[in-house]
């Protein structure tokens, strides 16, 4: 049976794990080589390395660091952060990482999910997308997403749904998507934006921000009906054992791969 | 040498790393002479099955049916594993090498396509492939397309039905899964071929 995968994330700026509340005040939580390493020990589906600082800062140490936490690590591995072309995403591919996420650079010319789809496959391309609850609803009276890029700082006027759906139309293999309403507090995802996103799109969803108790992920796999939940703070700070996760969810029938 | 074929189709990274970290003697290589020369054989693939096609145009598919018909050990993984049988529906123009019988197919309608994820393997305990690998273990898996049920498969998955996540024959084994990616389970696999 196909499992849901449990993601850990490594928010990295200059070589280092960090992370923040909604996408804000950063505070320092470890190396990444060995946190990544940490994760898949503890029970990881897979490991994200997303360098956060990528499209506002210098990013020299990236495919450094990209490297080292490869090393010894054999689950997926996915790395984005400020990726804006194919012969960036080849240097990052070489050095280590299965796939890649583009985000700002795709909405700017979402040729780019092709042109690297077409290279490495499909299934090397995750588009992520961070999606903000815009003030009005639809005409329908539903909420409406909005995307959201440069680290969350910019708003782009597009709608995450019809974005999502292009994005499949180009050649991404998965969507990785984050609630910035949510991002760092713990409060529970959006299942509702998972969901709406999920049933619009043939590939797997992968959801993020706000993963808390497991309640919150029950509530995510089942409501919000991801494929695969990210979480980032809750495991760096020992807040929870990635373990004791895996095996809660189980035993609430949530198919996991436990015991790995 | 084990020879890792390289068709420009994917990363090879993942598989060479996993080979290097279980001490395996490895090169990466799109030369039909050093693939002539290997004692094992791992053919890596990703993406859409018409890529096999270039395995002609470099002439490695020639070298690489010799050496398996002399007996070398040779491991197909992902599109490696379907080119292993007849055809695909996904690139009906493109043969495949023909050492298993039937043609891969798409998912049904009813699930989710690509099958992105880990899932369980329902083992053959006779497989040299999968010796120590117990039924119920988890692999990690991405793919449109699955090859059928044959004499050969020496693990089934099941997603929207049941298909061969491995087939193992003599000295030809492929898998639908990712070995390099599977964690302790796939390190496991590869270190059977590698002792083959």
């Amino acid at each position: 049976m196909l499992t849901k995968r449990i993601i850990a994330c490594l928010d990295v700026a200059a070589g280092r794990v960090v992370k923040g509340v909604k996408f804000q005040q950063l505070r320092d939580a470890g190396d990444p080589a060995e946190l990544a390493a940490a994760h898949s020990e503890a029970g990881a589906d897979e490991v994200v390395l997303l360098d956060v600082t990528a499209t506002h800062e210098k990013r020299t140490t990236l495919a450094e660091t990209v490297r080292r936490t490869a090393r010894q690590l054999f689950i997926p591995f996915t790395v984005g952060g400020g990726i804006r072309s194919l012969d960036e995403a080849m240097v990052v591919f070489d050095a280590g990482a299965d796939k890649i996420s583009v985000n700002s650079a795709a909405l700017a010319d979402p040729s780019l999910i092709t042109r690297i789809a077409e290279r490495y496959g499909s299934q090397a391309v995750v588009v992520a997308i961070d999606a903000k609850r815009a003030q009005n609803e639809n005409a329908a009276g539903e909420p409406r997403f909005e995307a959201f890029v440069s680290g969350g700082r910019k708003p782009t006027g597009r709608e995450a749904v019809s974005w999502a759906r292009e994005a499949v139309e180009r050649g991404a293999g998965e969507i990785l998507l984050t609630s910035m309403d949510r991002d760092g507090t713990g409060v529970g995802f959006d299942c509702e934006l998972t969901c709406t996103v999920s049933e619009a799109v043939s590939i797997p969803v992968i959801a993020s921000g706000g993963g808390g108790d497991t309640q919150s992920f029950v509530n995510v796999f089942e409501r919000g009906r991801a494929d695969a939940a990210l979480a980032a703070s809750i495991f760096h700070f020992g807040l929870r054992r990635l373990a004791d996760l895996k095996q809660e969810l189980q035993s609430a029938g949530i198919p996991m791969r436990w015991p790995c | 040498m084990l020879a890792i074929v390289d068709f420009r189709a994917g990363n090879l990274t993942s598989v060479k790393k996993s080979l290097d970290h279980i001490g395996a003697d490895s090169t990466v290589t799109s030369d039909p002479e050093k693939v002539m020369k290997a004692d094992k054989i791992v053919l890596p693939g990703v993406g859409h099955f018409s890529s096999t096609a270039a395995l002609e145009e470099l002439r490695l598919r020639e070298a690489i049916l010799q050496r398996i018909a002399e007996g070398i050990p040779f491991l197909g993984i992902c599109v490696g594993m379907q080119w292993m049988f007849e055809a695909s529906v996904e690139a009906p123009g493109t043969p495949g090498a023909g050492l298993f019988t039937g043609t891969c197919d798409r998912f049904p309608g009813l699930v989710k396509s690509p099958h992105v994820g880990w899932n369980s393997l329902e083992c053959d305990p006779q497989s040299r492939l999968l010796r120590g690998v117990s039924s119920g273990s988890f692999v990690y898996f991405t793919h449109s397309f699955r090859a059928p049920i044959v004499a050969a498969t020496v693990a089934r998955s099941e997603y929207g039905g049941e298909f061969s996540a491995a087939v193992e024959r003599d000295n030809m084994f492929g898998v639908q899964f990712h070995p390099e990616k599977s964690g302790q389970v796939g390190l496991k696999l590869l270190e059977n071929f590698c002792a083959l």
